[in-house]
């Protein structure tokens, strides 16, 4: 059955991602002649919903995209808006929202780098199998999961589905004492993220290199979160309104989620590894340290180590919550009213899996006349695809249940987020028909 | 003791268990309301030693049967249905189980569910079998209150 003929890699149904869909890679001896990454979660026609609603309501409506990364939503949402109405929020309200994000990327990098992609690493079917011989190691991904929670309930009133952000600020700022409660826990978690990252680089990684453009937005002085020009490793550099004119979206029959390239180039990768290697120099220092101490120096090109450089994005966030918390003091008025016009904002913003794209079209009394979301998964669709081509040929003459168990854990890699992209996913390895082994 | 009603408000009959729970509420007895996420579900029960969770299931059964299930064994295999983050009310059993945070006493209350549609409505007989099981819970929390 290992014979190097045609045959067919398939996975029904793909763990450990977010959402529904199926991975196909047709091989031809050790050739890979198709790769397909079928997304048959059903499409979310959010883009449709928005029109006809009122500008105010976009950040609430999109954070029902997705239950890992609400925050994202609503952050690319208000900035989209708030550049469309031409509101510059109090220097205190960008500083909680940085907070907020940090918080989410605590909790959504602690789950995907222990929860999710660590078994692939330690050889265990999932978590719970992994718990029981490693129980301080859980315990602590709980604790860091639990920390990043906090962060988002305090600001956003509720852990999945924040309600407090909003145009021009929040509808309801906290106090400094408030913030301050959250010390004790952070200081925890910065050094819980630094030994994460001490750990993940203990790991074993396949030795699987890629060409890849990274793109992620560049701040000229902070590790990137809510703002920046949009840059890649090809000399993309560009307001994000321009997003449209370099990027484009398109539809591929197997799949329900569209598909991203470049335009006039091809696929792409953002998300953690992306930002690393753009923004290295960015990030704070006792982040670099331990990326430095644990090996990693920019440009990472094996996606395998991307666990690695979400433990020091975890160290990242730990540390800016502390620096918000601390430099926090609250706004004079909770948000920034405007009066509505007629206008387009785009806005682009860092969601945990990568860029997140939002344009709203308003008309005079503020209602959206058009709107455009292009989540991170989606864009790295096509760039899993490109990977997979590669890799399955790598690992083709391998017995098919454990080249089966390697496609996976190359989809894993992404922390993809099929229920943003559309919503699933589903991976398939067997023996081609037409084949004759 | 502890309940705790699991499941989504806009997934059909999978709003079973937060219909328990707040059935449970009008009844008098103190009921949790979790959407059933592995980390959640260990925090709400941290510390209790006598707990209900209450979830939809699907395992072949007739739509509104009652399963109950002790937490001191391995839950039936279909009930594992997969939750949008991929760790559920299953997973988190076992995740307790591994990590030595399981209460002292869990059962497990499923309700046999038809559907999970998208922004359906739930269905009648799973409706039912959530007075039921509401009933049943409360006649015990009330007893265990007078002893």
């Amino acid at each position: 059955m290992n014979g190097r003929g045609g045959r067919t890699i398939r996975v029904d149904t793909l763990a450990r991602v977010e959402g529904e869909g199926s991975l196909y890679i047709k091989m031809a001896g050790d050739r890979v002649a198709d790769v397909k990454l079928k997304i048959f979660e059903p499409p979310r026609l959010f883009e449709a919903f928005l029109r006809g609603r009122h500008c105010t309501e976009a950040p609430d409506i999109t954070a029902r995209i997705c239950g890992i990364c609400p925050v994202a939503y609503q952050m690319s949402a208000v900035h989209a808006v708030e550049r469309a109405l031409g509101i510059h929020i109090d220097p205190a309200v960008r500083l909680l929202r940085r907070l907020f994000y940090c918080g989410e990327w605590i909790e959504s990098h602690a789950l995907h780098i222990y929860m999710l992609h660590a078994p692939d690493f330690l050889a265990y079917e999932d978590a719970i199998a992994m718990a029981r011989d490693h129980r301080p190691i859980v315990e602590r991904a709980l604790r860091l999961k639990k920390i990043g929670n906090r962060i988002v309930q305090l600001l956003g009133g509720r852990e999945i589905h924040p309600l407090s952000a909003t145009i021009g600020g929040f509808y309801k700022t906290p106090t400094k004492q408030t913030l301050l409660e959250l010390r004790t826990d952070l200081e925890w978690a910065l050094e819980a993220s630094l030994e994460t990252v001490r750990w993940t680089a203990s790991l074993q990684f396949p030795n699987f290199e890629q060409d890849y453009e990274f793109v992620a937005l560049r701040h000229p002085d902070e590790y990137p979160l809510n703002e920046g020009r949009l840059v890649s490793n090809r000399g993309l550099d560009i307001d994000v309104a321009e997003y449209e004119d370099h990027f484009l979206e398109l539809h591929v029959k197997h799949s329900n989620a569209l598909h991203s390239v470049v335009r006039g180039r091809s696929s792409y990768l953002v998300g953690p590894l992306a930002r690393f290697n753009l923004n290295f120099e960015r990030l704070p220092d006792v982040a670099r340290k331990a990326a430095i101490e644990a090996g990693l120096r920019p440009p990472i090109k094996n996606l395998f180590r991307s666990i690695v450089v979400r433990a020091v994005e975890l160290v990242f966030a730990c540390s800016e919550a502390l620096r918000a918390i601390g430099e926090y003091e609250p706004p004079p008025a909770p948000r920034i009213e405007a009066s509505s016009r007629t206008g387009v904002g785009q806005a682009i913003t860092e969601a945990p899996r990568g860029i997140l794209y939002h344009r709203y079209a308003l008309d005079e009394k503020g209602l959206i006349l058009a709107a455009k979301i292009v989540p991170p998964t989606s864009q790295n669709l096509k760039r899993i695809e490109d990977d997979l081509r590669e890799y399955a040929a790598q690992v083709a003459a391998w017995p098919i249940e454990e080249a089966t168990w390697k496609c996976e854990q190359a989809v894993r890699c992404y922390d993809p987020c099929i229920s943003c992209a559309t919503h699933f996913l589903k991976l398939v390895v067997q023996p081609d028909d037409a084949s004759r082994g | 003791m502890l309940v705790i009603g699991c499941g989504n408000r806009q997934r059909g009959d999978d709003a079973a268990g937060i219909l328990a729970a707040e059935r449970l509420r009008e009844l008098g007895v103190p009921a949790q309301i979790c959407g059933g996420e592995a980390a959640a579900l260990l925090e709400t029960w941290n510390g209790a030693n006598d707990v209900i969770v209450i979830d939809a299931v699907l395992t072949g059964a007739i739509p509104g049967t009652l399963h109950i299930w002790d937490g001191s064994q391995a839950l039936p295999s279909s009930f594992s249905v997969s939750s949008t983050h991929g760790l559920g009310v299953a997973e988190a059993i076992e995740l307790a189980r591994a990590l030595g945070r399981l209460p002292a006493r869990l059962r497990v209350w499923g309700i046999e569910a038809a559907q999970f549609d998208l922004g359906s409505d739930v269905s009648p007989a799973i409706r039912q079998a959530t007075e039921q099981a509401a009933l049943e819970i409360a006649a015990e929390a009330n007893s265990l209150a007078r002893s």
